[in-house]
Parts: structure tokens; C-alpha cells; sequence
């Protein structure tokens, strides 16, 4: 068992502190972009997607009349 | 008399030649650093292999780095955190004053170099935003602040646990405290700015300048043990005349700080990801409106 001396409860206390942050940072960015990815996916679903993320078209295709992309 | 005229005339074309230099310099076509057609791609030059900067200028390119790289650094930061963790809680040596409280340390120190990393970082990325008008510039700046103002409170925390034992008091007002609690309120404030401006770009350029004047807090903590007497000790790591840590307490110091160094540039790649897909998520959703305005129109 790991001995902390008298002081133990401050260094418990600041590990603690330091997990639950960096944990709940975490989650937060990786949960946002999870959201981001499925979000795009949707709207590429639904045939809106970026000029540069359209295919190219073919010899004989009709051009598309452009959906509009960032 | 003559002569006074001919150096009047003389001096009077001279200046109507200056003047009419000054205007067509005044009147020359700016040069675009942004196309119109693809403000994706807002570099002036065609990227290539030779400048990694303006490749990665291109979000599409850099979330492909993105991908590639996240993986391997998530195993390599894990590694790195378990290792530190073994050797802060299990291998580390009490210190002869301050005993095991000293294993705050291990945790304190890294969160208060990456409090000011995160600054410096938010501050070059703001030169980034507002003179070479980089298109990763804001999105590094704007997604560092929330990576940054965590590893403050980490910090302004940790060290209250620590002082309470050491000094007696969990909060005195002097230089180095103070100065990152000023730091950590910049983060707040330029986290409340990006959220206030929904603009992608206004915001940018508002928080940018907030950035550099707030930068100048990052040399005041630094110097703060230096230049007041104050409760917190001086530098003991990068000093003139080296470390004045033994090794047995070094070691662990620096093996938390490289994993928490790699930590916070692994949140802040997802974070960046996350941030570029949002904006292209907006402009779709942005392009839908006005392709269904122009219909019912």
C-alpha cells in the first residue's frame, strides 16, 4: 500500500483533481468531434456536400449545377 | 535672382515627381493573398513539399495528418502518463523537507509550463491570424484556449493543496499567484469572446487582439520570483547553473512533463479537427439557406 505520510489527503485530493479535469477535458473535445463527424456524414448523406468533395464527372455526364461548399 | 527661380522651378517638378510616384505607389492594385474561388485554399502560392506551413495551410491536407497521427500519439501519450505515474507515486523519493507532499510537484510544474505554453501558443497563433492571415492560425488559437485555461485551474489548484501544508495557507496575494490567476481569467475572457461573435472570422480577429496584449502577462510570470519577494520559490529547473532538483525527483518531473506536453498536443489535434468540421458543417448548412431562399424566391 502506498504510504503518503500525514499529508496524504492533499496529495489525493490534487491527483484527483488533476484526473477528474483532464478526463472531463477529454471527453468534451472527443465527444465534440465525434458530433462534428456524424453531423457532416448526415448532410453528405443527404447529397450536400463540399464542390472540392463532389465527384468528378465523367466524359458524357451532365455538369451539376454546383452545390455550394466551404 | 535668376538662380533662385531655376532652383524654385527645379524643386517644384522635383516635388510634383514625388508626388506622382507617391500616388501610383498609393494606387497599385493590392495584392489578393485570398482567391475568392476557393477560400479554402487561402494561400497565394501553390502548395508544396518543400514548405510544410503553407501545405498545411489546406484544412483537407491537415486533417489527414490529423488522422494519421492521432492514433499513434494516443498510444505513445498513454505510455508516457503510466510511466510517469509509476515513477511520480511509486519510485520517487520523499524530499527531506517537504516530504511525499512533494509528489504534488510532479503534476503542479507541468500544468504551469503548459498554463504558459497554451498562452504562447495562442499568442504566436494570433500573429498567425492577423498578419499572415493563415487559415489554421484561428482554429489553433481558438481551440488551445480551453486546453490552456484547464491546465491553469490544474495548476492555480494544485498548488493551493500544496501550499496549504508548506506555507500554511491554501492562497497568498503575491506575484505568482496572482499573475496566473490573471492568466487564467485572460483564458476565460478569450473563451467569452469566441463565443460572443458568431463570425468565425471577426471573432478571430477580436480574440487575436486580446491575445497579444495578454501576452505580455506570460514574461511577468515567469520573472514574478525574480523581480518581488514572494512566497513561491524560485526557478529550480531551467536556472543558470542547472537544476537545483536531485535526479531521483528530476526523472519522474520530466517524464510528466514530456506526457503531459504530448497530451495537451493530442487534445488540441482533436479539438482542431473538430473546430475545422464545424466551420464546413456552418457553411453547408449556411449554403442550404440561401439555395432555399433563392427557391421560394
Amino acid at each position: 500500500m502506498l504510504d503518503l505520510g500525514p499529508h496524504a489527503s492533499f496529495i489525493i485530493a490534487a491527483y484527483a483533481v488533476t484526473f477528474v479535469a483532464v478526463a472531463a477535458l477529454a471527453v468534451s473535445i472527443v465527444e465534440d468531434d465525434r458530433k462534428q463527424q456524424r453531423i457532416l456524414a448526415e448532410l453528405e448523406r443527404k447529397g450536400i456536400r463540399r464542390r472540392s468533395a463532389e465527384p468528378k464527372p465523367t466524359p458524357g455526364m451532365p455538369k451539376s449545377k454546383g452545390k455550394a461548399g466551404a | 535672382m535668376w538662380k533662385a527661380a531655376l532652383t524654385g522651378s527645379l524643386s517644384s517638378a522635383a516635388t510634383r515627381t514625388h508626388k506622382r510616384e507617391v500616388w501610383s505607389k498609393r494606387n497599385r492594385p493590392a495584392k489578393t493573398l485570398y482567391s475568392e474561388e476557393e477560400p479554402q485554399l487561402r494561400s497565394p502560392t501553390k502548395p508544396t513539399r518543400s514548405n510544410p506551413m503553407i501545405s498545411l495551410a489546406n484544412p483537407t491536407r491537415f486533417l489527414a495528418l490529423v488522422g494519421r497521427v492521432v492514433p499513434w500519439l494516443t498510444a505513445l501519450t498513454l505510455i508516457l502518463l503510466g510511466l510517469g505515474l509509476y515513477l511520480s507515486l511509486f519510485v520517487a523519493p520523499p524530499d527531506y523537507q517537504q516530504g511525499e507532499t512533494v509528489k504534488i510537484m510532479f503534476i503542479h510544474v507541468p500544468s504551469a509550463w503548459l498554463a504558459m505554453f497554451g498562452y504562447m501558443l495562442i499568442a504566436i497563433s494570433a500573429l498567425g491570424t492577423l498578419i499572415w492571415r493563415h487559415p489554421l492560425a484561428d482554429v489553433a488559437a481558438k481551440t488551445a484556449a480551453p486546453i490552456g485555461a484547464t491546465f491553469t485551474l490544474i495548476a492555480l489548484v494544485t498548488g493551493s493543496l500544496w501550499g496549504k501544508p508548506m506555507w500554511g495557507t491554501y492562497w497568498v496575494w503575491d506575484a505568482r499567484l496572482t499573475s496566473v490567476l490573471i492568466l487564467f481569467l485572460l483564458y476565460l475572457g478569450l473563451i467569452a469572446l469566441w463565443q460572443s461573435i458568431e463570425e468565425p472570422g471577426r471573432a478571430g480577429r477580436a480574440a487575436a487582439i486580446l491575445a497579444l496584449v495578454g501576452a505580455v502577462n506570460v514574461p511577468i510570470i515567469h520573472y514574478s520570483v525574480v523581480w518581488w519577494n514572494t512566497l513561491h520559490q524560485p526557478a529550480s529547473v531551467f536556472r543558470i547553473g542547472g537544476p537545483s532538483i536531485d535526479p531521483a525527483l528530476l526523472t519522474p518531473l520530466f517524464v510528466m512533463a514530456i506526457a503531459f506536453t504530448l497530451l495537451f498536443v493530442l487534445l488540441h489535434l482533436i479539438a482542431m479537427r473538430a473546430e475545422i468540421l464545424r466551420r464546413r458543417v456552418r457553411a453547408l448548412q449556411q449554403s442550404q439557406v440561401e439555395r432555399a431562399a433563392l427557391v421560394e424566391a
